[in-house]
């Protein structure tokens, strides 16, 4: 009843709240009152009050006018009202960075946090400290060691959070107060025994013995408060993980008792701990469950959230762990916290039988519209999961997804489930049909420019080779009338693909292309009329260099390139094939499923790294004429990991040399080496042509040393070539400490690892993403082929890898994945032989006895098909 | 040839152009980093998702625009349910709400659950004892300086100081005189509610 009266009582009075029209100019015109005596308390404390109101509310103070407002409020601390004084210290804390001099309160404060009214001295050394430099910190050390060792916990806690704050900005004095911390760790209150334990590790933390005497010390005692044992916990986690420690370590031991604690907030950090551990096994995940398990039927919302997303993360790595909760799990699914439904569901799907997916979809998406973004991408993550798992379920999965599309939803979540809906696709070649509809349903209408010219790519590269292509057509028209200029270009591109594969639609694409060329965006214009011309042509090779198969080239490459070429003006054309090659990405290590949480690396267009040892090569005078770089391998260890100097190489290909580029560490601290080369005795007809050494070797400062080889004129089969390597270099001994080096040295040599060049070295990867278009481009001229039988080697994957690390070269069109229980199978392979002549392997393996493989090479030169076969052979 | 370049070089450009639309997202480290530092934000909006209180203790969320629509998507996403638990734009949100107040306590999504309930509990029964029991706008927005001090007692620069809502109020130590107004306010609207009874 007296809340209904309230309510009432609050819509007669529209101006119930007081703060709601405040204007800053009024409020700092009403401040003037601080100076009037005697002080009104009250009045001047409504006044601050509306201050820091209006600071909360995000109110931008001018210097002059907070300066101005500070000063006045100074005066306050003549009042004794206790109020006002504390919100004299939340003021000067709120003004600490707009104001200036805010320092000239320092007196008034110092003498607070001394004083005798214990109510004052805690926010008091909190208020001073955060106006407080590193010089003026000094001036108060003494004052704040008192207080932190001070018998009334909120002084103490201040003091001991205040100097947490101070460590990042003066740690060398806050560290001299490390004995007061201990001290205070032993106190009875919780909250200081809490703070000072965070204070102690942060000041230890770089020091790894003190750390772990810290925490044999504080496990040993025993502690009482339940925020202390949770800091507690994860310092021996992290220890743990930093040292490696087994499960047999004491510190685990602790973790492990800690799930026995009264408090849950202890229990669940510790179960949390040790499902967090790296490389835990199944028996010490156990207790970890059950406790969880446990905790899912709480009546505390936050308590059943945090295990049942727990239980998650362990699903992921351990689903066999988490079956024993299944039925914990069920409970959850009807929660009325729909976080907490969704993380149960999840999980299930993970740990659950293929029979109870239709069911669990089915719950999910009766409330899928109201969870958070967050948890949606959650769910379409566990889906993609799951169709990896059980493939013949993917219909499901596919309607269940294209209805998640219709919803409303963010990008991050869109882009999940097109990312799920494309790998699918890729997957399984049944589902693409149905997979393409829903994407084309969905570009229809779709708000995302990255997403629409992402499915147009696809819809370019798979539509075309589906038995109706025609009726995609429409879909990507629709995008050339309606959409931006991004998506419209796009869409051209993919109306080109389909006129260059399929003949009959050939003439409606150019008559489409023709209405695109009176675009009112240029770049959509240029695209039509290209395309418009190359299909004209109608000739095979023409389509697949320009329409299927882009650019290989790196972009920053081209880039300077063709400066150089405007520079130097010649009657040559423009050659292609000086351009370096854009080093194709390499797979994308499938990233560990995290959900949740969303981490990224800031993306940037960062120059590859080999436009970086381009710009390093080129630097140097001897490697001027080599032309551009070809192809950089990736670094070969050429001595163990513990030994005196520590060398590793990388080769860097050029047309007709190769540059050696050996990267040494001295780890001697009583060496300097100078004039370091690495001497090199090939076993071919290779040529050494020049060293250029390293001039300084100092201790643990690793420096470059290069050589420079010829490859064979008249040999050019001679891919593949052993060299024997000597490190040579001048010692001069030298004082470990100071570094000073010796006046005389003597000259020594340390034997390397042999170094081989293979002839993966003289291919440079490339994608085609149009591997039959490619084939006919490049025509059967020099076309050779053979039969090999691969006797040791028993499976069809294991082949794949053999040759594909061998030869160097990137598998086009998903070949390397082997479809399950297939006996043969085709392996398609593109690259760039040095020089700039591309390479197609056609591989045909077949299963027996071992492993047949009949290798068909295409190139547009002879020498690159003869040393294909050649090294295979 | 070079006009195929162009065209190709351009469509580069496009890609790097939506790349750096892409909202940047902070990157947080999978494992913990032992740390006092559990309180990102503490947040009082009313039942139209304004702003009564805010205070922020990291750089999560740098301008006062991020902030306020931080607090939309916050208040959207809670305010027709009754849990007490979300997960928003990759942090863990506990809330609270009570007749036109909404309480939230934010903390980083790897962060003990349980420990920040701690400090919204902690809030809440501070308030409450604060004002008598009578945790709403109106005796809220009378009464904004104690709101102040109790959340400076209960969370500095993010570290839990006080979980102990007794200690808090007594730390606060808000004299009578302040209440007394609210006090007398409600000891007549009881009279006044009798009378109309009778």
């Amino acid at each position: 009843m007296i809340k209904k009266f309230d309510k009432k009582d609050e819509e007669s009075g529209s101006g119930s709240n007081p703060f709601q029209h405040l204007e800053k100019s009024a409020v700092l015109q009403e401040a003037r009152i601080f100076n009037e005596t005697p002080i009104n308390p009250r009045r001047c404390l409504h006044i601050l009050t509306k201050i820091i109101y209006l600071l909360n509310q995000g109110e931008h103070f001018g210097t002059t006018e907070a300066t101005e407002a500070f000063f006045a409020m100074t005066r306050l601390f003549q009042s004794n009202d206790q109020t006002l004084r504390r919100m004299c210290y939340l003021t000067i804390k709120e003004m600490a960075n707009i104001s200036e001099d805010v320092i000239i309160v320092t007196s008034s404060l110092t003498k607070d946090m001394t004083g005798k009214e214990d109510i004052y001295r805690g926010p008091a050394i909190r208020a001073l400290c955060r106006i407080t430099d590193t010089t003026m910190l000094q001036a108060i050390e003494r004052y704040m060691k008192q207080a932190i060792v001070d018998k009334v916990p909120s002084v103490s806690s201040s003091a001991l959070v205040s100097s947490l704050h101070m460590v990042k900005m003066s740690y060398d004095v806050v560290k001299r107060w490390v004995n007061e911390a201990q001290e205070a760790a032993s106190s009875d209150n919780i909250m200081v025994q809490y703070h000072a334990l965070g204070l102690l590790y942060h000041l230890r933390k770089n020091d790894r013995l003190a750390v772990t005497k810290m925490l044999n010390t504080f496990t040993k005692s025993g502690l009482k408060s339940p925020f202390a044992y949770c800091m507690l916990i994860r310092i021996a986690s992290r220890l743990l993980e930093e040292t490696d420690g087994g499960h047999d370590s004491p510190l685990f031991d602790f973790i492990e008792g800690c799930l026995r604690n009264k408090h849950e907030m202890v229990v669940y950090e510790a179960a949390s701990a040790i499902v967090h551990l790296p490389n835990c096994r199944a028996r010490e995940l156990a207790p970890a469950v059950s406790v969880l398990q446990l905790f899912c039927s709480s009546p505390k919302a936050a308590l059943r959230y945090a295990a049942v997303r727990t239980l998650n993360k362990v699903a992921m790595k351990h689903p066999s762990a988490v079956t024993a909760c299944n039925l914990d799990l069920e409970n959850l699914i009807t929660d009325s916290n729909r976080s907490i439904a969704t993380l149960a569901i999840t999980t299930l799907l993970k740990t659950g039988s293929e029979s109870s997916v239709d069911r669990l979809m089915k719950q999910i998406s009766s409330f899928v519209s109201e969870i958070s973004d967050e948890f949606k991408v959650v769910v379409v993550q566990a889906i993609s999961a799951l169709c990896q798992k059980y493939p013949r379920k993917h219909s499901v999965m596919m309607n269940f997804l294209s209805n998640m599309l219709r919803d409303d939803g963010g990008f991050e979540y869109k882009r999940a489930i097109v990312d799920c809906i494309i790998g699918f696709i890729e997957e399984n070649p049944e589902s693409k049909e149905t997979g393409l509809a829903h994407l084309c349903e969905f570009i229809e209408d779709c708000e995302h420019t990255v997403l629409a010219t992402r499915i147009l790519h696809l819809l370019g590269k798979e539509g075309p080779r589906t038995p109706t292509p025609s009726k995609y057509i429409r879909f990507i028209f629709n995008r050339v009338i309606l959409e931006s200029e991004a998506v419209r270009a796009a869409a051209v591109s993919a109306l080109a693909k389909f006129g260059a594969q399929n003949d009959d639609l050939l003439p409606s694409v150019l008559v489409l292309l023709q209405r695109c060329m009176m675009d009112s965006d240029d770049e959509v214009r240029d695209r039509a009329t290209f395309y418009m011309n190359v299909l004209q042509q109608k000739q095979k090779a023409l389509n697949a260099a320009y329409i299927f198969n882009g650019l290989t080239v790196s972009v920053p490459g081209l880039e300077k390139s063709l400066h150089q070429y405007t520079l130097e003006p010649s009657e040559k054309p423009f050659d292609m094939k000086s351009v370096p090659l854009a080093t194709t990405p390499i797979n994308e290590l499938k990233t560990e499923l995290t959900p949740i949480v969303t981490t990224k690396l800031p993306e940037k267009v960062a120059p590859s790294r080999q436009d970086i040892y381009q710009e390093q090569l080129s630097a140097i005078p001897e490697f001027k004429g080599l032309g551009p770089l070809f192809k950089s391998s990736d670094p070969v260890q050429l001595t163990e990991a513990e030994t005196e100097y520590v060398v590793r190489c990388i080769k860097h290909t050029f047309t007709n040399h190769i540059v050696f580029q050996f990267d040494c560490t001295n780890t001697l601290n009583d060496q300097l080496l100078q004039k370091v080369i690495v001497q090199m005795e090939p076993s071919e007809a290779y040529e050494v042509v020049h060293y250029v050494p390293a001039a300084n070797l100092p201790y643990n400062q690793p420096s470059s040393c290069y050589t420079l080889v010829r490859l064979p004129d008249e040999d050019p089969t001679a891919v593949s070539c052993t060299f024997s390597c000597t490190m040579k270099y001048l010692v001069r001994d030298c004082d470990p400490n100071t570094g000073e080096p010796d006046e005389d040295g003597y000259d020594d040599e340390y034997l390397l690892e042999d170094l081989e060049v293979t002839v993966a070295d003289h291919i440079q990867k490339v994608l085609k993403p149009n591997f039959g278009a490619a084939w006919e481009e490049v025509g059967d001229d020099f076309e050779k082929e053979e039969t090999f039988a691969l006797a040791s080697v028993k499976t069809l994957e294991e082949a794949i890898n053999n040759i594909i690390s061998f030869l160097g070269m990137q598998p086009c069109e998903r070949t390397d994945k082997v479809p399950e229980n297939k006996n043969s199978h085709v392996l398609l392979l593109a690259g760039v032989f040095r020089g700039g002549h591309d390479i197609l392997v056609r591989s045909r393996l077949a299963l027996a006895d071992g492993v047949t493989m009949q290798v068909t090479v295409r190139s547009k030169d002879e020498i690159p098909v003869d040393v294909i076969l050649a090294s295979v052979g | 040839m070079l006009f195929y370049l162009q065209c190709h070089l351009k469509s580069h450009n496009g890609n790097t152009k939506t790349v750096l639309k892409k909202k940047k997202v902070t990157t947080i480290s999978l494992y913990l980093e032992p740390s006092l530092y559990t309180v990102k934000a503490v947040l009082i909006l009313d039942n139209d998702g304004e702003r009564l209180y805010a205070k922020y203790y990291d750089d999560t969320y740098p301008t006062v625009k991020e902030q306020k629509a931080f607090e939309k998507n916050i208040f959207n996403k809670t305010h027709r349910t009754d849990s007490e638990i979300a997960l928003l734009d990759g942090l863990t949100v506990v809330y609270k709400s009570n007749i036109d107040l909404y309480f939230y306590v934010i903390g980083s999504s790897h962060e003990n659950e349980l420990m920040l309930m701690s400090v919204l509990n902690c809030l809440f029964d501070s308030l409450s004892q604060m004002l008598r029991k009578n945790v709403e706008k109106r005796a809220l927005l009378e009464n904004m300086e104690g709101l102040f001090l109790a959340v400076d007692e209960i969370v500095d620069g993010g570290v839990i100081l006080e979980s102990d809502a007794q200690q808090v109020v007594h730390r606060v130590a808000l004299r009578v005189g302040y209440l007394g107004r609210k006090r007398i306010k409600l000891v007549l609207r009881i009279i006044r509610l009798t009378c109309n009874l009778l």
